[in-house]
């Protein structure tokens, strides 16, 4: 049976009064590509940062529920957060690489987790190979990041999470600040980390979801209405809600 | 209003405009002209070589022997003195009100350290003579606690207001895109501060220390007061000393005019504008080397 990599049940969340997710209940499998669509507002990005305590910054945040990382409760109070987000990575909206190098972007989060200094410049080596970025910044790694296209930009955030040896990546519309060509690159990139990571993906791009997932979710008003295979959800959705989303009725 | 008229009143408008921006420029050239052309006439009376290397400041003696090198001491020691202690304090005091105070406190802080900078400097003058110095001179076992010390510690608080509230808009302006990449690769907060948000922030951060610095350097009457006024050249903290600023104000008053020593008192005067102007290019400069890292 396929290995439940990450989970979450009974989870609600709300900021101050507002509730966001009502009791979500969803687990993904180990090395699956797994999308989170759904109309702007309802909770896909709230439940992706849900998973790596991203709302830990925000003090009226409250979260219930029980999320898991295989057997390890995320929400436990002995466990390190940092520990947390080395193991689930993220990948944001729009690119973010630090006010840095291109690479000290890389040897920032290696630094922060103590990796032996001897070894850090092959893992950054590594890490731009796996991203399909080594090629293009090879001879100019002393660069300013920012100096970078847009899509080399999000490559490099990809590359920045790839080189912790994360086990879940989490990224949140990783495309949609970037033109059809570097979302093209992007999209092969994820497909090729399957086989070493879980990838739960927010996107508003239906074709974007069939192509890459193995899995799709679909959110309406902070619950997940229907949470199938790609083939089943977008061909044969046994929802109303969803028949219209795929459907291009709304949203 | 008939086209004409209205063209009119245009140009007429565009020539105040023009007028007002072009008065501070010739302002800043009048005054840069004044000290240089006094300046010039000085040098004609001294050396260079005399004026920069002697060792004492001495308008009143016989001979006069006038040498900056006191004097630029002096006011190298308070400014460096009161940066010692303004520059970490400020940029932590801002990191506090920017990252970690809670919104309650954080409104409270602001207003009240901007209102640091609304007192006088002869008010802080006062507190040098009447608390701080007493303090100085009972903690070190000194007769005298007007001192370089002393200065230093109210300049600091002089600089304090501009540092934390320039360096707070700094920190407050990176963007929370960076926090929150640091914060996904599983840094702590302080990991983040000093790694991502500080660095991040150092264009306005340095401006901060360079516009502190300025402040220090060309304040006058603080230091007048709390120095004790010895235009000697200081071995130490605990010193008497006299800036140049203060040598000017108290000087200026009385000095014959177009003597030597009128002319010596435009001369230092210059050299601290040449020492400010220096700073802020080093300043903007330094801004720019890091500003390139930011989109």
């Amino acid at each position: 049976m396929d290995q439940i990599k990450l989970s979450a049940h009974s989870l609600n969340l709300s900021f101050g009064e507002k509730q966001i997710l009502k009791n979500i209940n969803i687990d993904f499998i180990k090395n699956q590509v797994i999308s989170l669509i759904g109309p702007s507002g309802c909770g896909k990005s709230t439940l992706l940062r849900s998973f790596n305590r991203m709302h830990d910054l925000s003090p009226d945040a409250h979260v219930k529920g029980t999320l898991k990382l295989d057997n390890l409760d995320l929400y436990d109070k002995n466990i390190s957060v940092t520990e947390i987000r080395k193991r689930i990575g993220m990948v944001f909206q729009k690119p973010n690489p630090l006010p840095k190098s291109i690479y000290e972007n890389l040897s920032y989060g290696l630094n922060i987790h103590e990796f032996p200094k001897n070894e850090i410049p092959d893992l950054i080596e590594k890490a731009l190979k796996e991203s399909y970025l080594w090629d293009e910044v090879k001879d100019e790694l002393k660069k300013p990041a920012v100096k970078l296209s847009g899509g080399q930009q999000q490559r490099l955030c990809i590359a920045r999470t790839v080189v912790l040896r994360p086990e879940v990546i989490l990224m949140d519309e990783p495309c949609s600040a970037l033109d059809p060509i570097s979302t093209g690159k992007i999209e092969e990139l994820i497909m090729s980390l399957k086989k070493d990571y879980t990838i739960v993906i927010v996107t508003h791009n239906m074709q974007q979801a069939q192509r890459i997932s193995d899995k799709v979710a679909f959110m309406y008003l902070g619950e997940v209405i229907e949470f199938d295979s790609t083939e089943n959800v977008f061909k044969n959705p046994q929802q109303e809600l969803t028949r219209n989303y795929v459907g291009g009725h709304f949203g | 209003m008939s086209v004409r008229r209205r063209e009119r009143t245009d140009r007429i408008l565009k020539i105040i405009f023009k007028a007002t921006g072009l008065a501070t420029i010739a302002l800043l050239g009048a005054i840069f002209f004044m000290l240089f052309y006094n300046s010039i006439a000085f040098f004609t009376h001294i050396s260079p070589i005399d004026f920069f290397t002697g060792s004492q400041w001495n308008p009143e003696s016989v001979n006069g022997t006038y040498s900056i090198f006191p004097l630029l001491a002096s006011t190298g020691l308070v400014a460096f003195g009161s940066m010692f202690i303004a520059v970490p304090l400020g940029i932590l005091t801002a990191a506090y009100i920017s990252e970690f105070a809670p919104r309650k406190l954080q409104i409270v802080l602001k207003p009240v350290i901007e209102m640091l900078a609304a007192i006088p400097s002869v008010a802080i003058g006062f507190l040098g003579i009447v608390l701080i110095g007493p303090a100085i001179a009972k903690l070190f076992g000194i007769q005298n606690g007007l001192n370089a010390l002393n200065g230093s510690i109210l300049l600091a608080v002089m600089a304090l207001p501009t540092i934390i509230t320039i360096a707070e808009d700094a920190i407050n302006a990176v963007p929370q895109t960076y926090k929150e990449a640091s914060f996904a690769l599983g840094a702590n907060k302080w990991a983040t501060l000093f790694k991502v948000t500080i660095p991040a922030a150092l264009p306005g951060l340095i401006a901060a220390v360079m516009l502190g610095l300025g402040r220090a350097l060309g304040e006058t009457m603080t230091v007048l007061m709390a120095t004790g006024n010895a235009a000697a050249l200081p071995k130490g903290f605990l010193d008497s000393i006299r800036t140049i600023t203060a040598t000017i104000a108290i000087e200026m008053g009385e000095v014959p005019y177009q003597t030597t020593h009128y002319f010596a008192l435009f001369a230092i005067a210059a050299v601290l504008f040449v020492i400010t102007l220096v700073i802020n290019l080093l300043g903007e400069y330094f801004a720019n080397r890091f500003r390139k890292f930011h989109a």
